[in-house]
């Protein structure tokens, strides 16, 4: 394992725990986009470039912004 | 159930699960040895065979391309299932509901959304035509591609689609995008007989127009992916947006 790859996997571990504690969904949604980020930098670090692209626009740009949105749809309704 | 039962049952359950991973874990292969024979089978056929480097495309587009075929029908019938829900409230209102208002987007959020728009659409049509060459594919482009409309969004392009006839098309290119690659599924079982079998000329390894059928199914995912997940984001703006009828 490279220094690279460790510091990918350290961060990975880091970035999901800190999901798991943000208990604001609206900053959870932030987080998560972060962690997705991290994802796609641990696969790129092990050679699966093709899976790192599809892990930034689905996991750090399309899940977030879906998350996002059902909020304002729950905070309106609660209005 | 009580608290505590639910306690003692999740505790029960985490520890089974977490013994289970530790020897499950102190089972594998050391990091990076990889022991199945199918990557060193593949890494030696498909220059062979399908006039590719990119073992990946190759994979997922024939020698595991029955998998792809169901996880395409899979997203299309996802967004078909998210437009039919979300549809079904829209049709509810009585008039056409009137732009709400949102607050103007920053300078920094317009600027750097509007100078990202066509960047990002060309570097999505550059990932999945170089499918077969290159990381990447139809997929992975075809995400990109959606990722432009919410640029455009941030941009505070004003998103009404519905009115200008562009969920028809996202709509139409999703439909397309799916039928071509059950098209191509269907071509290879009619012309070679087997589902998704190369039956294109092969080409020169390396060029855009080679490898037989991995360009053709990379655009065919890369149109139906865009359109999918476009029109998904789409039906999540346009209600969100959208205000509650009044009471």
């Amino acid at each position: 394992m490279t220094a690279l790859q460790a510091t990918c996997l350290i961060a990975v571990a880091i970035i999901g725990t800190l999901v798991v504690f943000t208990r604001d969904p609206l900053r959870q949604a932030a987080v998560a986009g972060i962690f997705g980020l991290a994802l796609s930098a641990l696969f790129l670090s092990v050679q699966a470039p093709d899976v790192a692209l599809s892990q930034i626009t689905v996991g750090a740009i399309v899940v977030p912004v879906l998350v996002l949105l059902a909020m304002a749809k729950i905070r309106e309704h609660d209005r | 159930m009580s608290r505590r039962v639910r306690c003692v049952l999740a505790l029960v359950a985490l520890g089974v699960l977490g013994a289970t991973l530790v020897v499950a874990v102190g089972d594998l292969e050391p990091f990076g040895q990889y022991p199945g024979p199918y990557g060193d089978v593949l890494a030696k056929v498909v220059p062979g065979e399908r006039h590719t480097g990119q073992l990946v495309a190759a994979t997922v587009l024939d020698y595991r391309g029955f998998d792809t075929l169901g996880e395409e029908l899979i997203l299309f019938t996802a967004a078909c299932g998210c437009v039919a829900l979300l549809r079904l409230r829209r049709r509810e209102r009585s008039d056409e509901p009137s732009a709400p208002e949102r607050p103007a987007p920053s300078l920094a959020s317009r600027a750097l959304g509007g100078a990202l728009v066509g960047p990002v659409l060309v570097l999505s049509a550059y990932i999945v035509i170089h499918g077969h060459l290159t990381p990447g594919g139809g997929f992975s482009g075809g995400v990109i591609g959606a990722g432009a409309l919410l640029l455009a969004y941030a941009a505070g392009q004003r998103v009404r689609l519905r009115r200008v006839g562009s969920i028809a098309m996202l709509e139409a290119s999703e439909a397309i995008g799916a039928g071509g690659f059950v098209a191509l599924a269907l071509g290879g079982l009619i012309a070679v007989g087997a589902t998704l079998q190369n039956f294109l000329p092969l080409g020169t390894s390396g060029m855009l127009l080679s490898a037989g059928t991995l360009p053709v199914g990379n655009l065919a995912i890369g149109i139906e992916v865009a359109g999918a997940v476009a029109l998904i984001v789409a039906e999540f703006l346009e209600q969100a947006l959208l205000e509650e009828p009044s009471e």
